[in-house]
Parts: C-alpha cells; sequence; structure tokens
C-alpha cells in the first residue's frame, strides 16, 4: 500500500510518501503507526505522540482503530490548519 | 440546488469581487449573497509573522471540501457556492481562502458560509507554516476550532 505524509509528520520522516509492505498482524490505522514507529528513529519521532496523528484512508478521515485491509493509500498528519 | 459550485485550489489569489459576480451574474432568483475571505495577518500572538505556507493534501482537499459543499447543500436552499484555497507562499495581506454563498434569503447564505468556513478549518487537508524572525515553525491546531465545528453536528 501507498503510505502518504503531510507537514511536520513528512518532515519528520525526511520523506511525503512510500510503499509499504506491513505483516499481516497489522490490521488497523493505530497497529500501522506502531509498526512505523519501530522502523527508526526518525519515525519514533514522527509518531511519538500517536494521540495526536490522524489519519486518512483513501482521502477519507479515519479513526485509530480503522481496518487497513483493502486501503490503496493511507495519509499521517497533523490536526489540520486550513481556512 | 440550482445553481454552480465551484471548488479551487491554487497558488495564484483570487479576485472576490469577480467570484461574487460569477455567482450572481445573469440572475434574478438570488437575494442574498454571503462572502467570506480569510487573509493572512501580520502578527500572531504579538510575534511578526513574515509569510505563511500553505501545504495540502492533492486529491483529499478536494474532495474533503466537496463533502461539505454537498452538505451544505442538503441543509440550506442554496443557489450557488465557491470555495477557493490558496496553497504555497502567502504574506500578510493576502487572500488565503475564499467562500461565497449564493440564496434566495440571507439566512441560508450567512450560515452555509460559516458552517462551510467551521470544517474548512477544521476538516480538510491543509497545514500552515509560519515564518518569523523566531524561525519558521507549523501552525497548532486550535480548540475554539473545533468547538465551532461541532456545533454543526446534528443532535
Amino acid at each position: 500500500m501507498k503510505v502518504k505524509y503531510f507537514a511536520w509528520v513528512r518532515e519528520r520522516i525526511g520523506k511525503a510518501e512510500e510503499t509499504i509492505e506491513p505483516p499481516a498482524s497489522v490490521r488497523t490505522v493505530e497497529e500501522l503507526i506502531a509498526w512505523l514507529s519501530g522502523r527508526s528513529e526518525a519515525y519514533a519521532y514522527a509518531f511519538e505522540k500517536p494521540k495526536v496523528i490522524r489519519a486518512a484512508i483513501d482521502h477519507a478521515h479515519v479513526k485509530p482503530n480503522a481496518a487497513i485491509a483493502g486501503a490503496r493509500e493511507i495519509a499521517f498528519f497533523p490536526p489540520m490548519t486550513g481556512g | 440546488m440550482s445553481g454552480p459550485v465551484t471548488i479551487r485550489i491554487q497558488q495564484d489569489d483570487f479576485d472576490v469581487a469577480r467570484e461574487i459576480a460569477a455567482l450572481t451574474n445573469a440572475r434574478t432568483d438570488i437575494g442574498a449573497v454571503v462572502s467570506f475571505s480569510g487573509i493572512c495577518r501580520g502578527d500572531e500572538d504579538n510575534a511578526k509573522i513574515s509569510a505563511l505556507t500553505l501545504e495540502h493534501y492533492p486529491g483529499m482537499a478536494e474532495e474533503e471540501i466537496q463533502r461539505h459543499v454537498d452538505e451544505a447543500i442538503s441543509r440550506w436552499p442554496l443557489d450557488g457556492i465557491t470555495v477557493i484555497h490558496r496553497v504555497g507562499r502567502i504574506t500578510p495581506g493576502e487572500n488565503i481562502v475564499l467562500v461565497v454563498t449564493a440564496s434566495q434569503h440571507r439566512q441560508a447564505a450567512f450560515q452555509a458560509a460559516e458552517f462551510l468556513m467551521d470544517y474548512l478549518k477544521t476538516s480538510a487537508p491543509f497545514w500552515k507554516k509560519e515564518e518569523s524572525v523566531a524561525g519558521t515553525g507549523w501552525v497548532e491546531a486550535n480548540t475554539r476550532d473545533d468547538q465551532a465545528a461541532a456545533r454543526w453536528t446534528k443532535s
């Protein structure tokens, strides 16, 4: 699946997007955050406060317990500050 | 709804008068137009801002705005909606965002414009980065904006 990062999540990880293949045991958005956090210090820094992180699956906002099965694109970003 | 819907995300500035005219031209059924312009402030909490840089999530930003435009259309009798959000570097005094709503009567136009702005602030995927003499930093989300959006939730 494709993963995208925005704003300071993107800056901390050091890339805007990538393709990942998490193990089957990673079933939800919060499990994916935990799995990504274990990849490197940069990911751990980006996701150090997982409750602050917002997620979207295929362009729709989702909660941390949302299932990631079948997702084409998952995005992680801070709370929005547009308008 | 019997009117045009325009949603644009762009780097370029927009002309408020031209956007209003585009909604009302050649129409005699519209009795009220409300426009809200969000403008880049030159200071925040007594600190001078030299610029904002707006980042967005292409694709999702347009879809998220469209979802809220659709909800506004289902809640109020509207005759036209325009939402424009700029991205990129914006300096103090420049436009950031425009919401224009048209209706037969003012209440629907006022309420729909406020509803759309409240949701743009809290759920459209845009992020502001501030440049000041102290350096650059991401703007933090404001709980007042969350409260403003929450009042539109149907109980």
